[in-house]
This record gives C-alpha cells, structure tokens and sequence, in this order.
C-alpha cells in the first residue's frame, strides 16, 4: 500500500533532495561558532581598554584577524539559517515568503559583507581613512 | 492547491500543556533572532572601527549609553542561553540526553547558566571600568 496522495503519486515529483543540507549546515556551523565566538568574547574581555587604537592593534595581529574574520562568516552564515527558518515558517503567502526570504539574503549578504570587508581592512593594515 | 480532503492537525499552542521543553524551544528561537540584530550591531561595530577614529568613538559612545548597555545585557544573556541551549540541542542529535529526568535538568542549566554567566561577564566589566 503506497501512503502518497493520489495528486502526489501523479505529479511524481519525489522529495526536493534538500531536506538534510540545510540541517547539517546549521549543525557544523553551530560547531564551529562555539569556540570561535568563546574565543573572541575571551579577547575582547582579555585587552586592557577598548579603545579605538588598542581594538585596531589587537585586529592587526595575523591570528586575530584571521579568526575574527572567520567568526564574521560563520556568525552570517548561521544566522542566516536560523532566520531564514523562522521567515519560512511564519510567512504564509507564496508571493510574500518569496519575497522576504529574498530580501533576507541580500540584508545577510550586505551585513556580513561589510563586516567582514572591514575586518580584512583592518587587518591588512589599511590605514584609517 | 488545496489538499483532496481536511488532514488531522496537531495539538496547537491552545491545548499544549505549558512545560520547559517548549518555553525553551520558543526562547531558543527568540534568543537566535535577537542574536541577529545583535550581529548588525557587532559588523555596525567592526565597520566604525575600520572607518576611522571618530566613527568609532560615536558608535561606542552608543553602545556604551544606558539604554545599549540594557540592551548589550540582554544580547549577553541570549548569547549565553542560545550557547548553551544549542550544545543542549547537539547533544541531543548526537542521541543523548533524552530521558524526562535528563531533559528538564539541561534545560534549567542552560537558563540557570546563562543568568550566571551574564551576571558574571557583566560584574567583570563592570569591576574592570571597560565600559
């Protein structure tokens, strides 16, 4: 006895195949941010002041910036995920959810673009303007 | 399209008994979407200091008033809850930890946790003059 409908035995289209890769992605990059994130909320705690120079020269040393950049990435990227969940769970019309899910992305692409873009400028060493 | 006839639904938010699982499942997803905005702040953050020394200072000045340190407090806590809470949720796919007894108390560890993890960070901050 098959359990599909009769319209989904008809259109036969199967699963979409995309069912576990947003999952797993939010799995490995939830992995990730746990020491990135841990480490960083150390560092920052760690420096004698936050101010504008020490911030700077502690984000100039190779292995900060490296992993500040790397937590920008993985922070977007997971974020992403997530909201991107609650946008297709909550938002019903077709049309609507299209739309925001779209405008999502381009807000996460600009977001942590600059963020990340920043990070690099500082760390290479780019003067402040 | 509409369905070929009316499905059974699920129990509703209506009928669900009130219990920690659930409050903790909803928190997790309030904490992460304030962790969103939180990540404007923080790249808002990174961006200020790669622009120079007076956009940094005006947007620490900001941050460090008391409405954003309230709300750096509360970005503070979901951090420490959605940490916590998440690696909770990991444990889980990993297939542990799923007995009544086992899931109410990581669940009160996750909330109790994250209250005295804040608390700590902030009497850290607070006893260091950073902010």
């Amino acid at each position: 006895m098959s359990l599909r409908s009769p319209l989904g035995r008809i259109l036969g289209l199967g699963s979409a195949k995309q069912g576990t890769g947003h999952w797993w992605s939010q799995r490995v990059s939830a992995a990730a941010l746990i020491p990135l994130t841990l480490w960083f909320l150390y560092s920052l705690l760690a420096l004698p002041a936050l101010d504008y120079d020490t911030v700077r020269t502690w984000l100039s040393v190779p292995l900060s910036g490296f992993l500040t950049a790397l937590l920008v990435v993985a922070l977007t990227y997971h974020s992403y995920l997530g909201t991107d969940v609650v946008l297709g769970d909550y938002v019903h019309s077709a049309g609507a959810k299209l739309f925001a899910m779209l405008m999502l992305r381009c807000a996460y692409v600009l977001v942590g673009g600059a963020g990340l873009f920043a990070v690099l400028r500082i760390a290479f060493g780019s003067g402040a303007p | 399209m509409k369905p070929i006839r009316a499905r059974p639904l699920s129990p509703h938010l209506q009928i669900y008994r009130w219990q920690i699982g659930n409050t903790l499942s909803i928190l997790h997803r309030l904490t992460g979407t304030a962790l969103a905005v939180g990540l404007l702040a923080l790249c808002s953050w990174f961006v200020a200091l790669a622009s120079g020394e007076r956009p940094y200072v005006s947007t620490t000045r900001v941050l460090a008033s008391p409405l954003g340190k309230a709300v750096m407090m509360g970005w503070t806590f979901a951090f420490m809850f959605h940490l916590l809470n998440g690696v909770r949720h990991l444990f889980w796919d990993l297939g542990w930890g799923f007995e009544r007894t086992q899931r109410n108390a990581s669940g009160w560890i996750a909330v109790l946790g994250a209250a005295a993890l804040t608390v700590g960070a902030w009497v850290f901050i607070w006893a260091s003059h950073r902010i």
